[in-house]
C-alpha cells in the first residue's frame, strides 16, 4: 500500500476521491460509486479506447472535454463528471452510432436478455433511431472454430476478442479485417481459432457476436438458475458459474477472482459439462452376470462388493485389497473413501496416482507457492510439461507476465512448449538428467564450474540461464513450478532436481503441478500410500488416527506400481477403481490389463464408462460435478467448493455416499451420515485441516477459497462487487432472481476457528523433508541402449482420449493426431523430414505419426503424446519399473 | 516450403533485419511479395507472418487495411480512377461511366481477358493532371474519353510496358539492403535511374517515329 502521501485527489461528481497516481479515471469514478457504461474495457486486459462509450468531461486548462474514461489516467486535483450533460448527449450518440449498423435481432440472438449494448442503450441510449438506410450484411454465423461462431453483423468492434487472443492467450488467431463500416473480426483463411481458451472471447463479448456452438439458442438468461462452483477438470481449480435450465446443465462462465483464474477458463473447462448428458454416462449401479453388466440395485450392488471385499480380507488378510485412484472425488468423498480402506477394510493399499505422478512425499512437503506468488515473482523457473496442456488457466495466468517481461522464465523441457520462445533460457532435458542438469546450473551461478561444464549440452542455454538468475542468494521470491517430463519414467531424476534447487535457493517456493482433477485434495486426505487425512504420515499419525477412527492398517502398503503387479501376480483379489482407468492412464497398459483380469474381482466406482469397465464386476454409479457438492483443493492447496445444481443422473449417487454405505455394507459405521458431517470431521481430525470452521469449505462466500494449512487467523469474508461488463451473463442472471451465491455462512467474516485449533493442540507435525526417502532401487537410465535407438519421452495434451474427453462429441474433434517430435539432425539422418508419417516401433508394437522437426528435442531422444490415438505409446511402453524406453523410428 | 522465392525471401530477412521490430517489417514485406505475385496471396501471407513473427490473421488483418494491397486477383493493369474534388469537377465521374463501360465492368471489378482491374480511387495526389488515372501506380492524365481509351489499347499492346511494371512492382530499381548507402552510393543510384528513364524516353520516341 503507498503512504497517503503518495496518493492523489480528485473529484467524481462533486465528490472528492484519493487515487494513486496512474489510475484509470473509469477505476477511481468505480471506487467513488459511479459507474461509467463500457464496452472495450475490460479490467483484466489492457484499454484501447475502443468504443467511446466511456466519455466523461474532464476539467482541463483549456476548460472541460469529453475524455475516454478506460483510457486516461487520473491527475492532481481533476475535476470528473459522470452525467453532465454533454456526457449524456455523448453517451446517447455513442450508442446511435453503434446501433447504425447493428441487426437488432435479439429475438433470436443468445446475448438476448442479458446483453450489454441492450442495457446500456435502456441506459443511456437514444430511445429511438433515426436511420432509415439498409444496413450493412454479412453471413450469418460462420463457424471459427469448432466451439465458437461469429455472427459479423452484431459485432461492436470493441477489440475484446482479439485482444484476449493476443494479449492474454499469445494466439492471435482473430484480427480485424478490412477497415470502417466494413471491419469485421476473421480467422485467416483455413486457420481456425483453435485455441484452448477460445471460449473466454465468446464470455467477454459485450453482443451475441461470438457464441458457443454447444450453448446456442440452449436457453434464455431468464431461465437460468446458477451456483458458484470449481472446475474440476484440472488441477488449476478455476473459480466457476454453474448455470441450468429445466435442471440441465448448459453452460459454464468464469468467476473473476484474484487468486485463480482472472475470469477465463480454459475450453475443457468451459465445455466439459457435455459429458454429462453422454452415452456413456453410468447411471444405475450393475453387476457382471454371465459378461454382461446387469442393471441391479444399490443394495444389491454394495452387498455384492461388501461380500467379495470381506471374502478377499478373511481368506488373505487386507493386503489382498487395493483402491486405485481418487482424484475424481471431492476432499470429502476422498477423506470417507481414505477411511472405508484404512480404517474399515485396514489396508493401506490405496494410491491416487496412476504411476506418472510426483511423490506424494515431496509435493506435500516443500513450501508451496500460490499462483499469486507465481505472478508476483521476478523469475519462475518451470520443469517438465508444457504448462498449456497440464494446467492451461496456470499458463494463460503467467504468458502475458512472461511477455511483457514481468517474469524472467528459465525452463527445463524435453520439447519446444508454449512458453519456450518467452523464455529466457530454455535448458533441453533429457528423462534422467535433470538432477544432473539443475546441479550444472548452480554450479555455474555458484562460479564453482563453467557453464554446462562436461554435462554435454547447449551451453548457451545454461549461461543465459546463469544470468537470469543471478546468484543463490539474491532470488527472494523465486518460484519452481514442477511436474514430471515424461509420462513413462520414474520420478527419481525429478525428486533429485527439485531437491537440489529446494537447498540451493533459499527461499523459493515450489507449485507441483498433477494434472488430474483434485489430486491434492485425494493426497492431502490420504489417498496414498503411507499417508493419513491431513498431510500427515502414517509414521506421525498412526496412533492419533487409531484413536480417532478405532483402527489403523497394521502396515503401510502399496502405490498404483506394486498393487498392479501384486495383482497380475494374483496377490491382490480386490481392486476398487475410485474414477480412475488403469488402463489409459498408468504408463504400462499390458500391465494393467493384466492385473486387472488377474484380480477375482474389480469395483468400479465412476460416472463415465471407460477402457477398464470391460474389467468390472461390480458398478456402483457415482454422481458428476454439478450434481454433487463438496470442497476442492487445488495446485496451491487452496480449498474452494464444488456445488450442486442440478439433480443426479439416473440412480448415481456422491461418491461419499457410497462410501458410507459400503462400510455399512461391511458391517461398519463410518461415524458419519452427511456431507457436513464429513466436513466436520475433517476440520476436527485432519492436522492440515484443522480449524476449518466445518462451514467454510462448503461456503460459497469465500471467493479466493481458504489456503492450507489453515492457520489460526482470521480468514476475512472477501465479496468482490460484481462487474457487469466482466461478469457478463452472471449478473444479469443474478438481476434475474438466481443469486450466483447461495449457502450463505452463519457466521461472516470468520472462517477458521482458533478456539477449535487450540483445543485440539494440533501436536501431530504435518509431512516434511524428512519424510521423503530417496528410492534406490529405481535409478535412473541415461546410457543409450543402442546407436539406432531412440529415448522415447512422453508428453501430454490437454485434450487427449481420457475418459472426460471421450465422453463429448465436441471434445473428441480437438484430440490431436500423434505428433513425432524430433531433432531436425537426427531426422536427417535417418531420412526423414518433417511433415512425414513415420512409424514409431517398440519391442512388440508400432505406432505412427507425423514429424515435427524440434530443436529442442535432444538428439538422441524422440517426443511422443500420450494417449491421443488408438494405436498409442501405451503400447511401446513396456516392463514400467525399466525407466528409459528405446523406440526405432522409420519412414 | 516458401512460397516467396529463394531470393525474395532473402531480401525479405534482410528488410526484417532493418527494424528493431519484427514486425514493423509487415507492411515492406507485403509490397514485396505483391511484386512477385500481382496481388497478397495466402501463400504469401503465411510466409510474411512466418518472417516477422506474427500470425497469418493478423498479417491479413493489417493488409486488409490498404488499398493498395490486393487480397483479390487482379488484372494486369490496375486502373485507379479518381473521383475526387479535383478530378470530380473536371469530369472524373464521367470518365469513371464510360471507362466502365468500354470495360464492361463496374468499378472494382476485373475484366474477364484478366487485362484490366478497375477501381475507383480517392484522391491520387495528381490533381494537376486532373482527370488523373494511376495504372499500377503510374500517373496518367488529364484524360478524356478519347485519351482513356487510347491508354487501354496501349496498354493492351504492351506499347507502355516500359513505364508501366507489372502490378505490384513499387520500384524496380533493386536497393540494396542494409539501407545505409553512403552518398556516392545513392548518387550513383540516381545516375543508374535516370539513365534507365532517358534510355526509356529515347525507345519510346523511336516507336513513336515508326508508327
Ligand atoms: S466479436 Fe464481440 S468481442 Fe469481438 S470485437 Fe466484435 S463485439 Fe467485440
Ligand atoms: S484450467 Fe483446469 S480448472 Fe481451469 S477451467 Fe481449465 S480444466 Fe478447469
Ligand atoms: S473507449 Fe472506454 S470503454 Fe471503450
Ligand atoms: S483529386 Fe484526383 S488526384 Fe487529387
Amino acid at each position: 500500500m503507498p503512504e497517503a502521501a503518495d496518493k492523489i485527489s480528485v473529484t467524481v461528481d462533486g465528490k472528492e476521491v484519493k487515487a494513486d497516481p496512474g489510475e484509470l479515471i473509469i477505476e477511481v469514478a468505480e471506487r467513488a460509486g459511479a459507474f461509467v457504461p463500457r464496452f472495450c474495457y475490460h479490467p483484466r486486459m489492457k484499454p484501447v479506447g475502443m468504443c467511446r462509450m466511456c466519455l466523461v468531461e474532464v476539467s482541463s486548462p483549456r476548460g472541460p472535454s469529453l475524455q475516454p474514461a478506460c483510457f486516461v489516467s487520473v491527475a492532481d486535483g481533476m475535476e470528473i463528471s459522470t452525467e453532465s450533460e454533454s456526457v449524456q448527449k455523448a453517451q446517447s450518440g455513442v450508442l446511435e452510432y453503434l446501433l447504425l449498423n447493428h441487426p437488432l435481432d435479439c429475438p433470436v440472438c443468445d446475448k438476448g436478455g442479458e446483453c450489454p449494448l441492450q442495457d446500456q442503450t435502456l441506459a443511456y441510449g437514444p430511445g429511438e433511431s433515426r436511420q432509415v438506410e439498409e444496413k450493412r450484411h454479412f453471413a450469418k454465423p460462420i463457424p471459427i472454430s469448432t466451439l465458437v461462431e461469429l455472427d459479423r453483423e452484431r459485432c461492436i468492434q470493441c477489440a475484446r476478442c482479439t485482444r484476449f487472443a493476443n494479449e492474454i492467450a499469445g494466439e492471435a488467431l482473430i484480427d480485424f479485417f478490412g477497415r470502417g463500416e466494413d471491419t469485421e473480426v476473421a480467422i485467416f483463411p483455413g486457420k481456425p481459432f483453435d485455441s484452448y481458451f477460445a471460449g473466454n472471447t465468446v464470455q467477454i463479448c459485450p453482443v451475441g457476436a461470438l457464441t458457443a456452438t454447444p450453448y446456442r439458442f440452449k436457453a434464455r438468461p431468464w431461465d437460468l438458475e446458477q451456483v458458484e462452483s470449481t472446475c474440476t477438470l484440472c488441477s488449476v481449480g478455476c473459480r466457476v458459474a454453474v448455470q441450468s435450465s429445466a435442471n440441465e446443465v448448459v453452460r459454464h462462465l468464469g468467476i473473476d477472482i484474484d487468486s485463480v483464474n482472472h475470469s477465463w477458463l480454459c475450453d475443457k473447462g468451459r465445455f466439459g459439462y457435455l459429458a454429462m448428458r453422454s452415452e456413456t454416462r453410468l447411471l444405475e449401479p450393475s453387476l457382471r452376470e454371465s459378461g454382461e453388466l446387469v442393471e441391479v440395485s444399490w443394495s444389491d450392488a454394495l452387498e455384492k462388493a461388501a461380500a467379495l471385499i470381506s471374502e478377499a480380507k478373511l481368506a488373505h488378510g487386507p493386503q489382498a485389497i487395493g483402491f486405485l485412484g481418487g482424484a475424481r472425488l471431492t476432499n470429502e468423498s476422498a477423506y470417507a473413501w481414505a477411511k472405508v480402506a484404512k480404517a474399515v477394510v485396514a489396508t493401506d493399499n490405496t494410491d491416487a496416482q496412476l504411476g506418472d505422478g510426483i511423490p506424494a512425499e515431496l509435493v506435500l512437503s516443500l513450501p508451496r507457492a500460490t499462483i499469486g506468488d507465481a505472478c508476483r515473482a521476478k523469475k519462475v523457473i518451470v520443469i517438465g510439461e508444457d504448462l498449456k496442456e497440464i494446467a492451461p488457466v496456470l499458463f494463460l495466468r503467467l504468458r502475458p507476465l512472461i511477455a511483457e517481461g514481468k517474469i524472467d522464465l528459465v525452463e527445463f523441457s524435453t520439447h519446444e512448449t508454449s512458453l519456450s520462445n518467452l523464455a529466457k533460457a530454455s535448458i533441453p532435458l533429457v528423462p534422467g538428467e535433470l538432477g544432473t542438469r539443475v546441479r550444472a546450473l548452480i554450479d555455474s551461478i555458484k562460479g564453482t564450474k563453467d557453464a554446462g561444464e562436461g554435462i554435454g549440452i547447449d551451453i548457451q542455454e545454461i549461461k543465459n540461464a546463469t544470468q537470469t538468475l543471478g546468484s543463490l542468494e539474491n532470488n527472494p521470491d523465486l518460484v519452481v513450478i514442477y511436474s514430471n517430463s515424461s509420462a513413462i519414467e520414474n520420478t527419481e531424476d525429478l525428486k533429485a532436481g527439485i531437491l537440489a534447487l529446494e537447498e540451493s535457493f533459499k527461499n523459493a517456493k515450489f507449485m507441483p503441478v498433477l494434472k488430474r482433477s483434485n489430486i491434492f485434495g485425494a493426497l492431502d486426505m490420504g489417498l496414498s500410500p503411507n499417508l493419513l487425512p491431513g498431510r500427515v504420515t502414517f509414521g506421525a499419525a498412526k496412533e492419533y488416527y487409531k484413536k480417532q477412527w478405532g483402527s489403523v492398517p497394521e502396515k503401510s502398503g502399496m502405490g498404483t506400481l506394486e498393487m498392479l503387479h501384486a495383482a497380475a501376480e494374483s496377490k491382490i483379489k480386490v481392486l476398487v477403481l475410485l474414477g480412475c482407468d488403469p488402463i489409459a492412464d498408468f504408463p504400462d497398459a499390458k500391465l494393467a490389463k493384466e492385473a486387472l483380469s488377474k484380480v477375482d474381482s474389480v469395483i468400479f466406482v465412476d460416472s463415465l464408462a471407460n477402457t477398464s469397465l470391460d474389467y468390472a464386476d461390480i458398478v456402483l454409479a457415482a454422481s458428476m460435478d454439478s450434481e454433487r457438492e463438496g470442497s476442492f483443493t487445488n495446485l496451491e492447496g487452496r480449498i474452494s467448493r464444488i456445488s450442486k445444481k442440478v439433480s443426479a443422473s439416473g440412480s448415481s449417487w456422491p461418491d461419499w455416499a457410497i462410501a458410507i454405505e459400503l462400510a455399512d455394507a461391511l458391517g461398519d459405521d463410518l461415524g458419519f451420515g452427511s456431507l457436513d458431517d464429513i466436513a466436520k470431521e475433517i476440520a476436527r481430525l485432519a492436522p492440515a485441516y484443522q480449524g476449518l470452521r466445518s462451514t467454510l469449505s462448503l461456503n460459497s462466500e469465500v471467493d479466493e477459497g481458504i489456503l492450507l494449512p489453515v492457520k489460526a487467523t482470521k480468514v476475512e469474508l472477501k465479496r468482490k462487487q460484481g462487474d457487469p461488463m466482466v461478469h457478463l451473463g452472471l449478473i444479469s442472471v443474478e438481476h434475474q432472481g438466481a443469486p450466483l451465491k447461495s449457502g450463505a455462512s452463519n457466521e461472516p467474516g470468520v472462517y477458521s476457528d482458533e478456539k477449535q485449533q487450540q483445543d485440539i493442540g494440533s501436536t501431530i507435525s504435518l509431512i516434511s523433508k524428512s519424510d521423503i526417502k530417496s528410492d534406490t532401487t529405481s535409478k535412473p537410465e541415461t546410457a543409450a541402449s543402442g546407436a539406432k535407438s531412440l529415448r522415447l519421452v512422453v508428453t501430454r495434451k490437454l485434450f487427449d482420449r481420457g475418459t472426460h474427453v471421450d465422453s463429448s462429441l465436441f471434445f473428441r474433434d480437438l484430440v490431436p493426431e500423434q505428433e513425432v517430435r524430433i531433432h531436425p539432425e537426427t531426422a536427417s539422418s535417418l531420412g526423414i523430414s518433417s511433415g512425414e508419417k513415420v512409424s514409431i516401433s517398440g519391442e512388440t508394437c508400432k505406432v505412427s505419426g507425423q514429424v515435427i522437426l524440434d530443436n529442442r528435442v535432444d538428439q538422441s531422444g524422440v517426443v511422443l503424446i500420450w494417449n491421443v490415438s488408438e494405436e498409442d505409446v501405451r503400447s511401446l511402453v513396456s516392463n514400467s519399473e525399466k525407466s528409459a524406453h528405446w523406440v526405432e523410428v522409420e519412414s | 516450403m516458401a512460397h516467396l522465392s529463394k531470393e525474395l525471401y532473402e531480401k525479405c530477412k534482410s528488410v526484417v533485419a532493418l527494424y528493431p521490430e519484427a514486425r514493423s517489417a509487415l507492411i515492406p514485406l507485403c509490397h514485396m511479395a505483391q511484386g512477385q505475385d500481382g496481388w497478397l496471396t495466402s501463400e504469401a501471407m503465411e510466409d510474411i507472418a512466418e518472417l516477422t513473427g506474427v500470425t497469418p490473421a493478423e498479417v491479413r488483418g493489417t493488409a486488409s487495411f490498404y488499398d493498395m494491397l490486393h487480397l483479390e486477383p487482379v488484372g494486369k493493369h490496375v486502373v485507379a480512377l479518381c473521383t475526387n474534388i479535383a478530378c470530380m469537377l473536371n469530369g472524373s465521374m464521367e470518365l469513371l461511366e464510360h471507362a466502365e463501360e468500354k470495360l464492361g465492368i463496374s468499378a472494382g471489378g476485373t475484366t474477364s481477358d484478366g487485362e484490366f482491374t478497375l477501381e475507383e480511387s480517392e484522391c491520387l495526389a495528381g490533381c494537376d493532371k486532373s482527370p488523373c488515372v494511376q495504372v499500377n501506380h503510374r500517373f496518367f492524365g488529364p484524360l478524356d474519353d478519347k485519351g482513356f481509351d487510347q491508354l487501354l489499347d496501349d496498354l493492351k499492346a504492351g506499347k507502355l510496358r516500359d513505364d508501366v511494371p507489372s502490378h505490384g512492382v513499387l520500384s524496380r530499381v533493386d536497393r540494396k539492403f542494409p539501407l545505409a548507402l553512403s552518398p556516392s552510393e545513392i548518387a550513383a543510384e540516381r545516375v543508374e535511374m535516370e539513365t534507365a528513364k532517358s534510355q526509356r524516353d529515347e525507345k519510346r520516341k523511336i516507336s513513336e517515329g515508326a508508327n
